[in-house]
């Protein structure tokens, strides 16, 4: 049986105080594989046993089947295919994946390669001659924001408006009824209605004026599984565009952290361009984007490493300490861009595995690759930097670097 | 090689000589060079040219997307072999230690792989299998050439034959507009690999594409014109069908035949192995210095009751080479055993058909998700109780939970329910046609007396 209580190492995580560094105190989860909390949930933390859930066909992702849903997790209307099961799920992700990736749109990230290294380029440009820049604010989120407005069809001008929105979602996420303010989650919900909105109108005007963006196709397009309804249009654009920039910028900025912090590896990226490549994914595992799911449903009772986990509970699974499992991976504390057999959970794993990974390599790839070429010695303003709230997408919220004459 | 000074001393200066250059026989020399063998490294291969990957044949090849000399096997590291190519071997001598060739060469090895695979096997009579528009795909020259017939525009494709080639032939025609006559011996096609229920499926998908299915049927003559070239087939049934262009998927031959005097348990149903790849000889007793992978091996499975199993899977030559390249340089302590599960792919009707395990160790098979009728649902299969394989049609992503099953010796039926609940969640009896003796021709002679002096000859006027 693997079953005790330890609700104080996942208060821990959880609370802001551990966010530059909870490796820790996920090996301490670890000793736990699946750890029953006080409240009936389960936090899942080990390499095998995550992998394993996340290939089981019991495990679901729709609130409806948790039997005590915390207040906020319903989201209002048609949910997205992230929080649906088969047979729904599969058709959704299908019918978006038509216009975004293989068989049906095979071309599309590696015919956006030359518009992200422009991209990069002209933020890259602003660079020249500045003694500090923010890598977040200057670079990492400015970024894929402005890919996936481009690849949706998303006025880039309106991103002030949805950025707030984006902000208010996001820190609604892990809202605790217990310890979180009401106001919080009021925000969250407010802030969804509107972004819902806001991509309504936008969908509205793309009705029978098919264009290249993916809004469009998505309104135009007939294919073997027919049309999503208006709903199901936003409730997948409203996915792809929280998805899309909320987790790359992580991605982009917890590289640049981890290179400043292995100048060896830095200085290698410069000389070998093709690293980059390795790079991301030992990044992906390392200091991935996306630290934890917050939570699944057991759809059936489903027996994990010896623990039966009841219908209805709820399960939350550590994909960032799975990544770091000393049994499946060796010497997992060391970052090392030369890693083989580096199957990681930085995208998850099994039906729901990141939709848009492909693109979100591409990215992290150029932008990091672009980077480490064009600035002049760069050095670390402060390790740790000021870390965002959220223990979900982790990531810092500002990352100063100096360069040039020192 | 006792001690491990002799070990040391062969990884550095040791004679490997790999009997077979394609998938299996590459990625052990890989491997022998990955576990540091530095050693001299021989390659014999019957085709020439650099190795290269054979599931695009029927498939990508065929439909011209992708031209045939561009299936070249990635290289994962320089082998650093003497490659010896377009002359097969044509004997082992074990008492020697060298391989010949069918020139008349002999090639002195202190350890030899065998991974000759297998070939396709031909139409019966050879008169006809001569015809101008008759075919069989193992090669890249056999594909090229029937990729060259299909692009010519055929009035019609008889495909002989529906296992899994033989479908994928048959989708590429449909995909390429070309009317198809597929016949096949059995109830269904795709029966022999996954049972009735799946071939009632597989039949339903070919007819809904179009394809002129004829099952339990055989064919009994491909008749030609004047000028050699096929025009028509006649079935058992009485029927005939016209087709200028006629493919024969029978499945293979193992190339075992220059083995038959080695001494090697080898004949019609592949090289008896250890799970550690060493062959066994004609006794049943464990070679040191002969290794066996591929298609061409046949292996015990503790899985399934340790029964020696054959299988041509391309994930199977991969590990099957990797294990039997690391127990080549590796003394008894570190020895691997192959146990991994079989892992199977195909690609039809635009239905991605995967299976985990072996779906004939079964007595019954059951749809645990997903929906039949929509092409889009896996099945589990049982065995006296637990599962044993499991097969998706465009579900892929579930199979990892399904190994896990079989793995852990789980219960069969799998419990239910999940929330893509098939309709009809009943078990039904697996119905393959007929038992296939797997070890068919394996006849043999015992003489002596005293334990020191028993010993098996192959008897092979009885095959």
């Amino acid at each position: 049986m693997t079953t005790t209580q330890t609700p104080d190492t996942l208060r821990r995580i959880l609370d802001y105080s551990s966010r530059a560094d909870p490796y820790p105190l996920y090996a301490e989860l670890r000793e736990t594989p699946v750890a029953r909390q006080e409240d009936g949930s389960f936090v899942i933390s080990t390499y095998r046993e995550i992998s394993d859930i996340l290939h089981n066909p019991h495990l679901s992702s729709d609130t409806r089947n948790l039997s005590c849903p915390t207040e906020g997790m319903q989201a209002e209307g048609t949910p997205a295919f992230i929080n649906l099961d088969p047979p729904e799920h599969d058709r959704l992700r299908r019918l978006a994946m038509r216009h975004f990736g293989p068989p049906h749109t095979p071309g599309l990230v590696t015919g956006m390669e030359g518009a992200l290294t422009t991209a990069v380029g002209h933020l890259i440009d602003d660079f020249a001659g500045k003694e500090r820049i923010d890598v977040v604010d200057d670079f990492a989120y400015p970024f894929p924001v402005a890919v996936i407005c481009h690849l949706l069809g998303v006025p880039r001008e309106d991103e002030p408006r949805f950025h707030r929105w984006v902000d208010d979602l996001i820190n609604s996420i892990d809202y605790n009824p217990k310890t979180d303010p009401k106001e919080k989650l009021d925000k969250g919900v407010q802030a969804r209605k509107d972004l819902r909105q806001y991509l309504g109108g936008l969908l509205e005007r793309r009705h029978g004026h098919p264009g290249d963006d993916l809004l469009s196709r998505l309104a135009n397009d007939d294919g073997p599984d027919g049309r999503m309804t208006d709903e199901e249009i936003v409730a997948t654009a409203n996915l792809l565009l929280i998805a899309g920039h909320e987790t790359t910028v992580n991605l982009i900025t917890n590289g640049m952290l981890t290179l400043l912090r292995h100048p060896h590896v830095l200085q290698r990226l410069c000389e070998e361009p093709d690293l980059v490549v390795p790079l991301v994914e030992e990044l992906l595992r390392y200091e991935p984007p996306v630290h934890i799911i917050p939570w699944r449903a057991a759809y059936s009772d489903i027996t994990v490493a010896g623990t039966t986990i009841p219908k209805g509970a709820q399960i939350m699974l550590m994909l960032a300490s799975g990544s770091r499992d000393p049994n499946r991976f060796h010497d997992p504390d060391r970052f090392d861009p030369d890693r083989r057999d580096n199957q990681h959970l930085g995208f998850g794993s099994g039906i729901h595995l990141c939709f848009g990974g492909p693109l979100a390599r591409r990215e992290a790839q150029i932008a990091l690759g672009q980077l480490v070429r064009h600035l002049d010695r760069p050095r670390l303003v402060a390790d740790p930097p000021p870390y965002r709230r959220s223990p979900v997408l982790r990531g810092p919220i500002h990352l100063y670097v100096e360069q040039g004459a020192a | 090689m006792t001690s491990a000074d002799n070990l040391q001393a062969f990884k550095r200066a040791g004679r490997i000589v790999v009997v077979g250059a394609s998938l299996a026989g590459l990625r052990a020399a890989e491997a022998l060079r990955g576990e540091g063998f530095t050693g001299s490294l021989t390659m014999i291969g019957d085709e020439l040219g650099e190795p290269y990957d054979r599931p695009p044949l029927s498939k990508q090849v065929l439909t011209g997307w992708v031209p045939a000399d561009n299936t070249k096997l990635p290289r994962r590291r320089d082998v650093d072999a003497e490659w010896l190519l377009g002359v097969p071997a044509s004997g082992l001598d074990l008492a020697n230690n060298h391989v010949r060739l069918a020139d008349g060469r002999e090639v002195p090895f202190d350890r030899v792989l065998i991974s000759t695979g297998v070939r396709a096997r031909p139409w019966f009579v050879e008169s006809e299998a001569a015809l101008d528009g008759v075919f069989v795909v193992r090669t890249r020259e056999h594909a090229e050439a029937l990729q060259r017939a299909l692009a010519a525009g055929p009035s019609r494709v008889l495909v002989i034959g529906a296992g899994f080639t033989g479908s994928e032939i048959a989708s590429v025609c449909r995909e390429r507009d070309i009317p198809v006559t597929v016949a096949e011996l059995a109830p269904a096609p795709l029966v022999g690999a996954l049972g009735a229920m799946i071939g009632d499926v597989a039949a339903d998908v070919q007819r809904a594409h179009g394809v002129d299915l004829r099952c339990g049927v055989k064919v009994t003559q491909l008749e030609g014109d004047a000028q050699g070239r096929l025009r028509r087939a006649h079935f058992d049934d009485g029927t005939t069908v016209d087709a200028d262009v006629a493919v024969v998927a029978l499945g293979g031959i193992r190339n075992t035949d220059w083995l038959r005097d080695s001494g090697l348990a080898a004949g019609v149903w592949g090289i008896a192995c250890d799970t550690g790849c060493r062959a066994l000889d004609l006794n049943g007793l464990v070679t040191d210095d002969v290794f066996v992978a591929g298609d061409v091996a046949r292996c015990p499975n503790p899985i399934y009751e340790y029964r020696l199993i054959s299988l041509e899977h391309w994930a199977n030559a991969v590990e099957q080479a990797e294990v039997a390249a690391h127990n080549m340089v590796s003394g008894q302590a570190d020895r691997w055993p192959h146990l991994t599960l079989p892992l199977f792919w195909s690609i039809q009707f635009g239905i991605n058909i995967k299976s985990v395990g072996v779906p004939t160790f079964a007595d019954e098979v059951v749809v645990t998700q997903g929906s039949v009728p929509d092409h889009r649902f896996v099945a589990a299969y049982g065995y006296r109780g637990r599962v044993t394989a499991a097969v998706s049609f465009n579900n892929a992503k579930w199979l990892d939970h399904y190994r896990r099953l079989i793995e852990t010796a789980a219960p069969f039926p799998p419990p239910c329910p999940t929330p893509d609940q098939p309709a009809d969640t009943k078990p039904v009896p697996v119905d393959f046609p007929g038992p296939a003796l797997l070890a068919q021709g394996a006849t043999v002679v015992v003489t002596g007396h005293d334990p020191s002096e028993r010993r098996v000859t192959a008897a092979y006027q009885h095959r």
